[in-house]
């Protein structure tokens, strides 16, 4: 049963850990061209397993930042893990301990956050373990691969599957926007509102992780304010 | 190309692991109990489609070697989603959909 659960989680990763491959092989590929050691680069997709945030960390190490700069630019870039570990903490079973908890909280990351939020059941200990574990060594293997063998992949092929990642958000939002009209209008609004963050020069100063807590916030509560959901509605959606 | 230290490097590291982790970390730590506010529910409910929306537009048209090849990839994402395709099959067509888009690009340069 609790084993079941834990196969449930590494099948479940799978896809999240096949899309990581081609972003970490690109991560360890170029951290290793601007002269950060092999060994570094891999032990920093391991401890971080994020995107954008450890690329803006590795910049500023290359560029011999202070560790208040590094620790500034990783809270902002990274401060939306807070409102999915949130999310996340809300679901979890609820007789899942702190020591347990602690350790999930290591690999939520926006595809794994993404996918645990698409699991009907509860989530339990032993499918969160098999849900971080694949994707952590698709990242950390990814980036060995690519800051050892810096031209593996042609180009063209690795820019291709640069949009694999957001294919799989696509994947997640539209099949739920489809049957419920509320989510269709919190995609809608939170697209507008993030193209005009982009696209508007005076907006466009604000990092983008700055502008991704505050559209997830304002839609958010806007959203929940003006259709509200009760527990119902979520268990059979 | 300047020599980076080891300690500085294995410093850096600890920094932004540390950070990146009290962030996942404290809410899970924080709320352990279920939260009973419909608003504050509600809100959790619609975090997920909120943040993948903002996180994947625009900057999905600047994930490839250039914008139509991921305009097309996009289209095709949107498609096999809307079509209920799982997450792999709609992440492996829409870096088809850009493959052929760009090497078609590439020829006709």
């Amino acid at each position: 049963m609790r084993y079941e659960e834990f196969k449930e989680g590494i099948r479940d990763g799978i896809p999240i850990c096949l899309g990581y491959i081609s972003v970490s092989v690109a991560f360890g590929m170029t951290a290793v061209l601007s002269g950060i050691p092999v060994w570094a680069a891999v032990l920093i997709s391991l401890t971080n397993v994020t995107s954008a945030g450890q690329f803006a960390g590795t910049n500023l190490l290359v560029a011999q930042g202070t560790y208040l700069e590094l620790a500034l630019t990783t809270l902002i870039i990274n401060i939306r893990y807070f409102l999915m570990s949130l999310s996340v903490s809300q679901r979890v079973e609820e007789r899942m301990g702190i020591g347990k908890r602690l350790a999930a909280a290591f690999g939520i990351t926006d595809e794994i956050f993404a996918v645990s939020m698409q699991r009907k059941k509860r989530l339990s200990a032993p499918y969160m373990a098999g849900l971080i574990l694949t994707p952590v060594l698709g990242w950390t293997g990814g980036t060995l691969i690519g800051a050892t063998a810096t031209s593996l992949m042609p180009p063209i092929l690795s820019a291709a599957l640069g949009i694999a990642l957001y294919g799989m958000f696509i994947a997640i939002i539209i099949p739920p926007a489809r049957i419920h009209k509320s989510v269709l209008y919190a995609v809608l609004l939170a697209v507008v509102m993030s193209c005009c963050f982009y696209w508007i020069p005076g907006l466009k100063k604000l990092s983008g992780g700055w502008s991704i807590i505050i559209i997830t916030v304002a839609v958010s509560a806007l959203m929940a304010w003006k259709f509200p959901v009760s527990p119902e509605d979520e268990e059979d959606e | 190309m300047q020599e980076i230290r080891i300690g500085y490097l294995l410093g850096g590291i600890a920094v932004m692991a540390a950070v990146t982790y009290m962030i996942r970390m404290l809410p899970m730590a924080i709320f352990r109990k279920k939260i009973n506010n419909i608003f504050i529910q509600s809100f959790l409910y619609y975090v997920p489609y909120t943040v993948l929306a903002a996180m994947t537009f625009p900057a999905i048209f600047y994930s490839t070697q250039s914008v139509p090849s991921a305009a097309a990839g996009c289209a095709a994402a949107v498609l096999l989603a809307y079509k209920r395709k799982g997450l792999l099959i709609v992440a492996v067509g829409a870096a088809a959909a850009v493959f052929i888009v760009q090497l078609a690009m590439n020829l006709m340069l």
